[in-house]
């Protein structure tokens, strides 16, 4: 029987009846009494010098409040880089300045020069218009391979190169990696790229900045997945605002997917602006500015080459990557090849030397940082490719080499610095060929055969890092601020609770599971619980949501804090009932001395909390609120097995998804109807990648793929019915929920399944085609065809 | 957008009189237009709007067996009214856009545009439709004369769009997978006197005939006849979503196709 | 300016307003009506949806003024009389159709109109019919399969929770 509540129950989500009827409160819907808006003026060329800003004319156009340029920010700070990385030789990476807005040069499409505040939106743009900016052009660098060249254009002056670093991973093994390939029986090498995406969260960007003369109170309010650290960012580095004064809320945020973790300049901006302007000020991004200003996020070119011995058993795996950091090092972009994709290149397999080089490079694009998966898609992409090249150059089995080459025992230490804590890849493989029945393929492909079209199959493992992270850890990697989580859960005196969480949901319906822990803990109803998040004025100091850390981080929080006030409770109780503190036991809500019918209710501890007549005063405090933070010990590893079959349309090179079975080992579950549709959108994404989405720049730096006009965002009819299962589990063994986090694998588990069955269908159909770089649009696939 | 000043004209003679003011230019289902002007791409100074003149919408059958469509009448009107009388251009209709666009954007409104993509420009090419306007009758073939460039004139409106109705036809649309436009859209129908073959998405001069796969359809009316036939990708469009070549080799697979499913 | 006078909601509304302000603006600015969301500028997400005369229309794709006199409804009045969820909106929270719910409005109000001119669609009509919705939260797995339900059709074969 399906549960009603609690973890393991499908609890339908409490936040959808506010969006279900659009009484939602988004950061566009936040309107500030005298508000102005802002409008960026943004370079129209991917490099050039600054020559002339002149102003005078837009200053005097109607509506406009003041016009501020790069000088107006020299003085404070420029927007932070929060990960630094160290490279091969012990160096650190080369770290540029990112101003607030350009100063001197510009160094991609969609920078911002100006700003204009205004009365109005559309003043503020007519007004931008009338700036008169000259810009002296220099030649562009794109291409990655190209920026590394002697002559190359440089991105930043003021450093030695476009190299921002050149990684080694794990340095000392690189001879014994070499060797392992001196010595193999066979190597399948692959040169592939990740494609370059764009993460586009259906709500675009906005910032609202607000300040209060009187008290010297800022307010920002911003569609962020992370107030507290976009409080300490801009707070600390860049406008020296302390964080006592300044409050940060990210209230209803319509999807995130990575591009909502970074401090933007925007947000630095409207916060010194509102001051500044002394009335609030507001910025909304449109769909087109976000193309030229969200961070994007993927872009690697990589080679990798994979040993095997005489009986198809992996010894080594050697892989070089280049890594496009864009024109300026986002929040987390240093850390998302290295430390989040490094780390990652064992997979679910016992190869035992492995070495990473990561070369990351600047060029005269939009930054790009952490986009769903983040590192790990691009691991795993080039991982489960190379060994389903291997396979079908070998002419094996590709499930059956997978399998000869699983980690079967755990704790499994890998090569690459990592320790899986638990894991059944068995398992998630067995129940995949269950509900992928891969036994009826053959009469399937016989029929798509009949109407013309090359069906093929594709399989892949995956296996992710996720819960990031131990903070102890990642400042030993470069890490520039904590991961862990916090909570504060406050009990009222009539029994209700409210748990301020620095977690923040943003569609993955944290206001409901939350509660359903808390709930089954206490044995109470769910609809007693209220979940806050999003504001740094009432919640503790959280580091946010991403890497699918929620539940495994900011839940272990959340139950350390919820333990905290039970025990108190017990303490309680246990003077009520005058009997033994070890005695007590809570169960469905109700306090009872063990062998007695002697019980106390929930609320009746909460009353007496907070009306101490009948209290230990001497021995407790009254009240019953705690807070706690938690830092976890390792990372969770979710994992799990993936197929998809597609048919190809010959003629035009379509690719259609016919099926696409997922098989997951996310440990615990709480919310299994949420689990489903975290992985629903996670695939939803990685097919788009796959198949569609492709960000692209010309070789002058201008962006082709600008709007959905030519950036193709996966639709309805683009996507199947996904078969979708978790019931393997094997719970983490090092938080207390044993939750492994679910957010990213769909989008790290589907790109490689897509393009193997795409080869498959291929080369079933007496195709010559070894690969094909995503996307594979219909033209791409016809070509390689030809 | 800059801004401007919207005229609401109910006839066709006020709308003329209206685009007579000073940077006028008609407006009809604007879903194209009101997107290039937030990209502030254009800079009218009014925007005359066609769709509330009931003399331009509808469909019907004319005296001599053409179908009529007033120049201000929705795709989705289109799609559900013409079923009966020429399945080949409702169901073309059926497929512009989404159901939201096809609710607004207009039959007048798209030929007029011409945008190189569009569906209607290739069936009132494939149909030999006449164009009528304000001011006058404009066959098909002299209608459209390269991207976005048409034979009107300034502020002349396209009131009304008369098809031929063909014995036999269908459209094939190869969607360009961001825009759902056209990547390579093929109109073919037969008419008693031969078969018209008109393509869209590929090329650099918008909407053309085919001539050749005419040619050979007028004497064999089966996919296969156009084997063999090829155009020279080197005059289509090449952008990201595709190459000159695999246009080309795309307007015969859709003919094909086009032939094949043609009722 | 000028004056637009509608009727959205069922109430009289007017506003002055410029030549270019969208529908999606007078929506959201001067009526607060903000369930109406804009997620593009190219008529292409959907998150603004609204039913004009009885139409799905892009509300950012549409002029205010183009709206004088005309019957137009939002989100905010597709609930029961009551306040409690509507069919589709039911089934929306009972499938999981929705995750941030920032197309949620826009995908809300195509459903409607889907439903209304194609009662019982099947998978395939559902899916095209959403060519002009976007979301990036769900896969649209169980937008489609709430639509569906909403239908009263029986989804329960359908995969998932």
């Amino acid at each position: 029987m399906p549960k009603d509540g609690g973890i393991g129950a499908s609890s339908k989500r409490r936040e959808d009846v506010r969006f279900l009827t659009g009484t939602g409160n988004y950061t566009e819907d936040i309107n500030i009494n005298g508000q102005a808006h802002v409008f960026f003026l943004r370079s129209d060329v991917a490099h050039g010098t600054i020559t002339s800003i002149d102003t005078s004319t837009a200053a005097d156009m109607p509506g406009v409040v003041q016009i501020f340029t790069g000088a107006d920010f020299e003085a404070v700070g420029g927007v932070p880089c929060g990960w630094q990385v160290t490279d091969k030789h012990g160096d650190p990476m080369q770290e540029p300045r990112h101003p607030v807005l350009a100063h001197g040069k510009v160094r991609h499409v969609g920078e911002p020069i100006a700003a204009v505040v205004a009365e109005t939106l559309a003043q503020a743009r007519d007004a931008a218009e009338a700036i008169e900016v000259d810009i002296a052009e220099l030649p562009a660098v794109v291409n990655m391979r190209d920026a590394l060249k002697d002559g190359a254009p440089k991105v930043h002056d003021d450093l030695t190169g476009n190299l921002c670093y050149d990684w080694g991973f794990v340095e000392e093994n690189k001879e014994a990696v070499d060797q392992a390939f001196r010595d193999a029986a066979h190597v399948t090498k692959l040169e592939l790229i990740n494609n370059r995406l764009v993460a586009n969260p259906m709500e675009p960007r906005v910032a609202v900045g607000d300040y209060a003369r009187g008290t010297g109170d800022h307010t920002l309010y911003t569609t962020s997945q992370n107030p507290h650290v976009i409080r300490l960012l801009m707070g600390a580095f860049v406008l020296g605002i302390p964080e006592h004064k300044l409050r940060v809320v990210a209230p209803d945020v319509g999807g995130g997917f990575g591009t909502k973790i970074f401090h933007y300049q925007e947000e630095a901006f409207v916060t010194f602006a509102a001051k500044a302007c002394n009335r609030a000020v507001k910025w909304t991004s449109s769909r087109s500015e976000a193309f030229m200003s969200d961070a994007h996020g993927r872009d690697h070119v990589s080679t990798i080459e994979l040993a095997l011995d005489k009986d198809n058993n992996f010894t080594a795996l050697r892989t070089d990557t280049y890594a496009n950091m864009g024109a300026y090092l986002s929040t987390f972009a240093p850390s998302v090849p290295t430390w989040l994709h490094g780390t990652l290149m064992a997979g679910n397999y016992k190869t035992p030397l492995i070495y990473v080089n990561v070369k990351a490079v600047f060029t005269n694009t939009v930054p790009v940082d952490a986009y769903r998966g983040a590192g790990r898609p691009e691991a795993t992409y080039q991982l489960e490719r190379v060994v389903d090249k291997a396979a079908r150059e070998l002419g094996v089995d590709p499930i059956a080499l997978r399998r000869q080459n699983f980690i079967t025992e755990f704790p499994y230490a890998t090569p690459v610095a990592v320790e899986y804590d638990t894991g059944d890849y068995v398992a998630t493989m067995d129940k995949l060929e269950e509900i992928g029945d891969f036994g009826g393929f053959e009469a399937r492909r016989a029929e798509s055969a009949k109407n013309g079209k090359l069906r093929g199959l594709g399989v892949n493992c995956y296996i992710e890092a996720c819960g990031i992270a131990p903070s102890n850890l990642v400042g030993q990697l470069g890490a520039r601020a904590g991961l862990f989580e916090s909570a504060t859960v406050r009990v009222n005196a009539t029994g209700g609770l409210v748990v301020m969480t620095g977690s923040h949901s943003h569609g993955q319906g944290h206001e409901t599971s939350f509660a359903q822990v808390v709930a089954e803990m206490i044995g109470i109803d769910e609809s007693m619980i209220e979940i806050v998040h999003g504001d740094t004025a009432n919640t503790p100091m959280g580091m946010g949501t991403y890497g699918s850390r929620s539940i495994a981080v900011g839940g272990s929080a959340m139950v350390r804090a919820t333990e905290k006030i039970i025990n108190k409770a017990k303490k309680i109780a246990s003077h009520l009932l005058e009997a033994s503190e070890s005695d007590i036991e809570l169960k469905d809500g109700a306090f009872s001395v063990a062998g007695t019918d002697k019980s106390v209710a929930w609320g009746d501890v909460t009353l007496a909390a907070y009306v101490p007549h009948n209290y230990p005063l001497e021995d407790i405090e009254p009240g019953l609120e705690e807070t706690a933070f938690y830092d976890p010990s390792n990372f969770t590893y979710p994992s799990g097995a993936y197929s998809c079959e597609v048919e190809v349309d010959p003629e035009t090179g379509k690719v259609s998804i016919e099926r696409f079975c997922a098989a997951d080992d996310f440990g615990n579950i709480i919310n299994p109807m949420i689990v489903t549709g975290q992985v629903h959108g996670g695939l939803a994404q990685g097919i788009g990648q796959a198949l569609l989405e492709n960000c692209v720049y010309d070789d002058n730096g201008q962006l082709l793929s600008a709007s959905y006009m030519d950036y193709a965002m996966p639709r309805a009819d683009d996507l199947p019915f996904y078969d979708v299962d978790h019931s393997c589990q094997t719970p983490c063994t090092h938080n207390p929920l044993g939750v492994k986090g679910c957010g990213e694998a769909g989008a790290i588990g589907s790109p490689p399944a897509v393009v193997n069955a795409v080869v498959d269908a291929l080369q079933r159909g007496g195709k010559d085609v070894t690969h094909i770089d995503m996307p594979l649009t219909p033209s791409r696939v016809w070509a390689a065809m030809q | 957008m800059y801004n401007f000043d919207v005229e609401t004209p109910t006839s066709i003679a006020d709308a003329v009189k209206a685009l007579g003011r000073e940077e006028a230019q008609p407006l009809g289902g604007g879903q194209t237009l009101i997107p290039t002007l937030k990209q502030r791409l254009a800079s009218p100074s009014v925007l005359v709007s066609l769709t509330g003149i009931a003399e331009m919408k509808g469909v019907c059958m004319t005296d001599d067996g053409q179908l009529a469509i007033g120049g201000a009448t929705p795709h989705a009107v289109v799609a559900r009214e013409a079923a009966r009388h020429y399945p080949g251009l409702a169901d073309l209709a059926s497929h512009i856009g989404d159901p939201a666009v096809r609710n607004r954007g207009t039959i007048g409104g798209s030929l007029a545009n011409n945008d190189p993509s569009a569906c209607y420009p290739a069936a009132a090419l494939g149909s030999g439709a006449t164009i009528i306007t304000d001011k006058r009758e404009i066959a098909a073939d002299d209608y459209f004369q390269g991207m976005f460039a048409t034979a009107l004139d300034e502020g002349e409106i396209v009131t009304e769009v008369r098809f031929p109705v063909p014995e036999v036809s269908h459209y094939q649309k190869f969607v360009q997978p961001a825009s759902r436009f056209a990547l390579v859209g093929v109109f073919v129908a037969r008419f008693g006197d031969g078969v018209r073959v008109a393509v869209t998405g590929a090329s650099n001069d918008g909407v053309f005939r085919w001539t050749e796969a005419e040619t050979a359809l007028s004497s064999n009316f089966a996919a296969d006849a156009v084997n063999g036939l090829a155009l020279s990708g080197a005059d289509m469009i090449s952008d990201l979503h595709g190459s000159g070549d695999y246009r080309a080799h795309l307007v015969g697979v859709m003919t094909k196709r086009a032939v094949a499913a043609a009722r | 300016m000028t004056q637009v006078k509608m009727t959205v909601n069922g109430k009289a509304a007017s506003g002055d307003v410029e030549g270019r302000t969208l529908l999606s603006s007078f929506l959201r600015e001067q009526l607060n009506l903000t369930g109406t969301h804009v997620g593009c500028d190219t008529s292409q997400c959907g998150a603004c949806v609204v039913h004009v005369n009885g139409e799905a229309v892009k509300a950012c794709t549409m002029l205010a003024a183009e709206a004088q006199g005309a019957e137009v409804t939002t989100i905010e009045a597709m609930a029961n009389a009551d306040g409690s969820l509507s069919v589709i909106q039911q089934a929306f929270q009972d499938h999981h159709g929705l995750q941030c719910g920032f197309c949620t409005p826009g995908m809300v109000m195509s459903a409607a109109a889907l439903l209304k001119e194609n009662p019982k669609p099947t998978e395939r009509e559902v899916r095209v019919y959403l060519e002009g919705n976007i979301c990036r939260c769900t896969g649209y797995h169980n937008i489609v399969k709430a639509i569906m339900a909403a239908s009263g059709q029986d989804v329960s074969r359908i995969a998932a929770e």
